[in-house]
């Protein structure tokens, strides 16, 4: 499809530039590494594969999470989603979980999904951290605007980081936010916030050479099969 | 008093069922229990279950199993003692053939959990805490076995490092068994060692963690018992022999007992079972406990004979209590892997040892040559225990 860049001026959202996330690597509790890295914009193609089949599993509201997500991720790729950013979790390359955000403004964060792959190892509790610390750590925000639509999610944002309740609609939906402050952060960094850096350059290599997505069937099983935590 | 053997055995995997409802869940155990032993209809019927009064909103079970699965017109019964729920099912089920008044008898327990949040979930276990003293405190199990737990390692050293242990043994077991909730292995580094298990595994109820603890699970299991004379004409199976049984009962309240550490219900309980089989603990060769919270493990384990106060969990680490060790205990995964839905345990772990002594398990988690099996239900926090001997029977 032929894309009219004079038009496209006009379309797309302004960006600020955004300081890059450095790369970490977290051992889980199976032993095995996590690599947590921020995605590229070419490979949403690929990270919109994984969601996909989230969008018809109504366990734990994945198939909100997954439906919002998707519009997202599509909203980055297409250049219709101002100031967005997405980090990828993944283990030996496999995908195991993602989370997007985008600065609402210089100090305001909106933190978007947080959408787990891999349960039951904690994976979507060390990427939503990731994705405070980018926003804290990296971009020099003050403050990020959270919402959660699962009960699961607002156990482990709204209580594990004892944020504060505050009347701004947020952005999914117009749910009253919670807020994390700097405050808050780094009170909570060091019982929620870890992971190593530099990620050794072997498996940040693996990690970069290619996001590998499991199969639908596998991604349905992962999340809303007899084991599913 | 007649013997009682078990004939049958059924279990359906242990997890999050959504699709399926508690009389689902429990028939589709007893229609696995039935076809094992190769009787179609009882005389009587026990169903152990906890909550569904609670969580589903619907009592009189075991009239609507009996009437689900086709034993129209076999008594029925509802047995709920707390997580001992399941053992005590059994128990009144050994009863009711060993008097003779009964001589084919369906005992099935099951419980789903996972249809309401962990808190809900937490809640409706901690109904069973004194309704004055306790629970309008705030108190919950994996409260109790905290501060047991604190206790217990102060008392008899069990470290963090031995909690970690069992964790990690039972879930590499639960890895093997198709019934088990957690399938998922864990290591000591993941867990303990590293700087990130401060996430991968935070404090639950300090000085315990999220993996001390076992799952919220649904899931259903049940046996069919007959009396031993009768095997012969009812199944082709190998008959499993309820050698012994125990139950006792303790303060409902953990701070009217002169010793917290001290699970006198336990200890009571193991010593019934044993006398009646006229067994002693060391001639048993697999063992499935309560392991709610791994600190469970070790103390129950001390508490029945088979180790000395403070050794159990020097025994956990010297690898005397995993498959090919001295005494292999909760070879299922135990609560902490298979998963424990209040219900079903106690029947679940009498299934897993009547397997145990079939040997008829997958190589990888039959523990060679078993003759004996025990198990102990923990009711309440210690307040009502059930044990069990099981012995293998002859062919």
């Amino acid at each position: 499809m032929a894309v009219d860049m004079e038009l496209e001026a006009v379309l797309r959202p302004p960006e600020a530039p955004q300081a890059p996330y450095p790369p970490k690597v977290i051992t889980l509790a199976n032993g095995k590494r996590l690599v947590v890295r921020e995605a590229r914009r070419e490979e949403v193609p690929t990270l919109l594969e994984a969601v996909h089949p989230t969008l018809f599993i109504h366990k734990d509201y994945y198939d909100i999470v997954g439906a919002r997500l998707y519009a997202e991720l599509l909203g980055w790729y297409t250049h219709r989603t101002q100031n967005e950013f997405c980090l990828v979790g993944q283990i030996e390359g496999l995908l195991v979980g993602m989370v997007n955000s985008r600065m609402y403004n210089a100090k305001t964060g909106m933190s978007l999904h947080t959408l787990a792959i891999d349960r039951g190892l904690r994976v979507g509790a060390h990427l939503f951290a990731a994705k405070m610390e980018h926003h804290i750590e990296y971009l020099g925000q003050d403050e990020v605007l959270i919402v959660a639509e699962s009960p699961i999610g607002f156990r482990r944002w709204m209580i594990e980081y004892g944020l504060e309740p505050t009347d701004i609609p947020h952005e999914l939906g117009g749910a009253p936010s919670y807020r994390l402050t700097r405050e808050l952060y780094f009170k909570s960094k060091p019982r929620l916030v870890v992971g190593d850096r530099p990620v050794p350059q072997e498996l940040l290599d693996e990690a970069l050479r290619e996001i590998v997505v499991a199969d639908e069937d596998a991604i349905r099983e992962k999340i809303a099969g007899l084991k599913g935590r | 008093m007649r013997d009682v053997a078990i004939i049958g055995a059924g279990m359906i995997p242990f997890g999050r069922r959504d699709q399926d409802t508690l009389v689902d869940m429990l028939a589709y155990a007893s229609l696995k229990a039935l076809d094992d032993a190769g009787v179609s209809a009882v005389d009587a019927v026990y169903v152990a279950n906890m909550g569904g009064g609670i969580l589903q909103r619907q009592t009189a079970i075991a009239s609507a199993l009996v009437d689900r699965v086709g034993l129209l017109p076999a008594a029925a019964d509802l047995v709920e003692n707390g997580p001992a729920s399941g053992g005590s099912a059994v128990k009144n089920g050994v009863l009711a053939v060993a008097s003779g008044y009964y001589d084919l008898v369906l005992v099935a327990g099951g419980e789903k959990m996972r249809e309401v949040t962990g808190w809900k979930a937490t809640d409706f276990v901690a109904t069973l805490t004194h309704p004055e003293t306790e629970y309008p405190y705030g108190i919950t199990l994996p409260g109790m076995a905290g501060m047991f737990t604190r206790l217990y390692m102060e008392k008899y050293g069990v470290t963090r490092e031995m909690l970690v242990e069992i964790a990690i043994k039972n879930q590499q077991m639960g890895a093997l068994n198709p019934y088990a909730h957690v399938e998922m292995l864990i290591t000591k580094e993941g867990i303990l060692d590293s700087p990130h298990s401060v996430v991968n595994n935070p404090p639950m109820a300090d000085p315990l963690h999220l993996y001390d603890a076992c799952p919220v699970s649904d899931g259903a299991a049940a046996v069919i018992l007959c009396p031993l004379d009768r095997v012969k004409e009812l199944t082709h199976n190998v008959p499993v022999i309820v050698a012994g049984f125990g139950q006792a009962t303790d303060t409902h309240t953990l701070a009217e007992r002169d010793d917290p550490t001290d699970l006198k219900a336990v200890t009571l309980a193991a010593q019934q079972a044993f006398e009646r089989a006229q067994t002693k603990p060391a001639e048993i060769n697999v063992a499935e406990l309560h392991d709610a919270f791994t600190i469970l493990e070790i103390a129950e384990s001390e508490h029945v004979g088979f180790f000395k106060k403070g050794e159990g969990g020097k025994a956990v680490l010297a690898g005397k209590t995993k498959l090919g060790g001295q005494l292999p205990i909760n070879v299922s995964g135990g609560l902490k892997a298979r998963g424990h839905p209040v219900g079903a345990t106690g029947v679940a772990q009498v299934v897993e040892l009547t397997w145990q002594l079939r040997h008829e398990l997958p190589k990888e988690r039959q523990v060679k040559n078993a003759r004996a099996g025990f198990s102990i239900n923990f009711g309440g926090f210690g307040n009502n225990v059930v044990a069990f001997v099981l012995k293998r029977g002859e062919k």
